[in-house]
């Protein structure tokens, strides 16, 4: 089958790979139908993320055709068009018990500060990820859901991982009625958050980037505000000036460990890795936001250590929450969002490549080119 | 003369959104309806209940496990086993706690020289790698022609500087013979 195929910073190729197998009595075989590049994959593709191995096949957002199913499955069968969640769960462990599903203990045996996810380096179990023709997918009882008849594919694969991460950072605020929400990021995981913010009640949403064609796409798609903070001289001071001197209630940050907009963090963070990413955006979170309110955290950062003014936030009497999403439990609510037509998540798609485009579309994205907000990747023979 | 500055602004909700203009305002108000409200729920709502005990996945290849594991998890990922001097480095960082620092510089380290091996590899196999087809060059080509055009510029301009340097000092060499 085709796959793609990680052979270094910056560098990915499409290449022939042997089919998946079922590995274990729970498994199910994937013909994957949509695949989305995430935010986050560039994180891997610029080498960022400790024990990528050469050869991975990276992809945590896809859809698929269910082609062949292990022993034990009992509640999908051949033929079922399934959205697949990134996280690989087991449904029975200590942490899925509380359905905290992002953290599964049963599925990743290299490390236990993260769980399984598809395509994500050895760090996280070392699977094979979707940007491929066919893809394993473990705890096939467990982690798929069959897309509803009357969903588009298009929504389905961005219920996967982008909608439900933005959603979950939205719920991490705790937001009230009338909240400012002020979301660090203009990706599509923080076009999502602002969206999301909005059916939480927030009073105001504020989106901060430096990608202008970034921030006119989240004006005109989730009705906010935007700031960007090339323009602006103090990131914290700038908020508290626009939020009457006290901050906004909730900041959200959606960009992660490769954050433009400070040089020291950047050389640090990213260019001599003397620390595990840029933290720019925690900085701008825990000095802008008001005393008392709270940060959610979604971008990626690595498992080191980062510089971040955790003095501030002790002082200002901050609440931080920070989690991979558990997309499963964002599921049901989120396909009656879209069923109602509150949210539609597929107009965020700017790009569609073949898979033997693969390389463009990762150096597209990564580089920002051609207003490209969120590329997927569409195998031969899948539905339009 | 400094401005005496008293905060007094009043608690509860300031802002006032246009709710008519925002499809789904406030549809997640209430608190009941946002899935991850508590972060933690038991028994959780998976749709087909719990699902049983689980098997343990056979094990046909080398899986580096973390120390802060007493064994190998149920369920695992089988791709790519470590190998060559990138997973001599990968097994000596697993020795170490995820705690460790030094775990996680060690597989950075071992990453870019299974790039090189990668690039032996491919060479071995003769296969020459079309580096620029694979970082997207056709893509910075119809869509970043200028940065393109600026970079063939400052490649030019250094290969014109070296060859002009090469040249003074193959001259100046020259001239010391004449002189001895």
């Amino acid at each position: 089958m085709l796959a793609m195929n990680y052979r270094g910073p910056y560098r990915v190729r499409v290449a022939h790979k042997a089919e998946p197998e079922i590995e274990h009595p729970g498994d199910a075989i994937v013909r994957v139908t949509r695949s989305c590049i995430c935010g986050s994959d560039l994180h891997l593709y610029h080498g960022l993320v400790p024990d990528t191995r050469v050869g991975t096949t990276f992809g945590h957002e896809f859809t698929g055709v269910v082609e062949a199913v292990g022993p034990a499955v009992q509640h999908l069968k051949p033929g079922d068009h399934v959205l697949v969640p990134f996280n690989i769960f087991c449904g029975t462990c200590f942490f899925c018990q509380k359905e905290l599903y992002s953290n599964c203990h049963n599925t990743n045996p290299e490390a236990t500060a993260v769980g399984g996810i598809y395509g994500y380096s050895h760090t996280t179990g070392g699977y094979d990820g979707g940007q491929a023709e066919y893809v394993r997918v473990p705890m096939a009882d467990v982690g798929p859901t069959v897309i509803p008849p009357d969903m588009h594919v298009e929504d389905a694969v961005l219920l996967t991982d982008a909608l439900p991460t933005g959603y979950q950072a939205a719920e991490m605020g705790d937001i009230e009625e009338g909240d400012t929400v002020v979301v660090f990021g203009a990706g599509p995981v923080g076009i999502f958050a602002a969206k999301s913010a909005w059916l939480m009640g927030a009073g105001r949403v504020i989106v901060v980037d430096h990608v202008e064609y970034r921030l006119e796409f989240v004006r005109n798609y989730a009705q906010c505000e935007t700031v960007d903070f090339k323009q602006v001289g103090d990131m914290a001071m700038h908020l508290k000036k626009i939020t009457d001197g006290l901050g906004p209630y909730v900041c959200i940050d959606a960009v992660g460990c490769e954050a433009a907009g400070s040089f020291a963090q950047t050389l640090t963070g990213v260019r001599l890795k003397m620390q595990a990413g840029a933290a720019t955006v925690l900085h701008w979170c825990i000095n802008s936001v008001r005393k008392g309110g709270n940060v959610s955290i979604v971008g990626v950062y690595g498992p080191t250590f980062n510089a971040v003014p955790i003095g501030n936030a002790v002082n200002k009497g901050l609440t931080l929450r920070m989690n991979q999403a558990s997309v499963k439990r964002h599921l049901p609510r989120l396909i009656e969002h879209i069923q109602a037509g509150r949210i539609r998540p597929r107009d965020i798609i700017t790009h569609r490549f073949a898979m033997e485009d693969i390389p463009d579309a990762y150096h597209l994205f990564s580089s920002k080119l051609d207003h490209c907000i969120k590329p997927v990747i569409v195998p031969r023979g899948a539905p339009q | 003369m400094h401005k005496t500055y008293i905060e007094n602004t009043p608690p509860g909700p300031r802002a006032q959104a246009d709710r008519d203009a925002i499809p789904g305002w406030g549809a997640d108000l209430d608190r009941a309806n946002r899935p991850a409200c508590p972060m933690e729920r038991t028994p959780p709502r998976l749709p087909h209940g719990h699902p049983g005990e689980l098997a343990a996945q056979p094990h046909t290849v080398e899986v580096l496990t973390s120390t802060e594991r007493p064994g190998i998890t149920p369920v695992f990922g089988t791709t790519l086993p470590p190998r060559g001097l990138s997973g001599v480095l990968r097994r000596l960082a697993f020795k170490a706690s995820e705690n460790d620092v030094r775990r996680w510089m060690l597989l950075l380290l071992a990453d870019r020289i299974d790039v090189v091996e990668g690039l032996l590899e491919d060479l071995m196999h003769g296969h020459i790698p079309n580096v620029p087809g694979e970082m997207g060059a056709a893509a910075e080509l119809r869509h970043n022609r200028p940065a393109v055009l600026r970079k063939l510029l400052v490649l030019a301009a250094l290969a014109g500087a070296a060859a002009l340097l090469a040249r003074t000092m193959r001259h100046s060499t020259g001239g010391h013979r004449l002189l001895r």
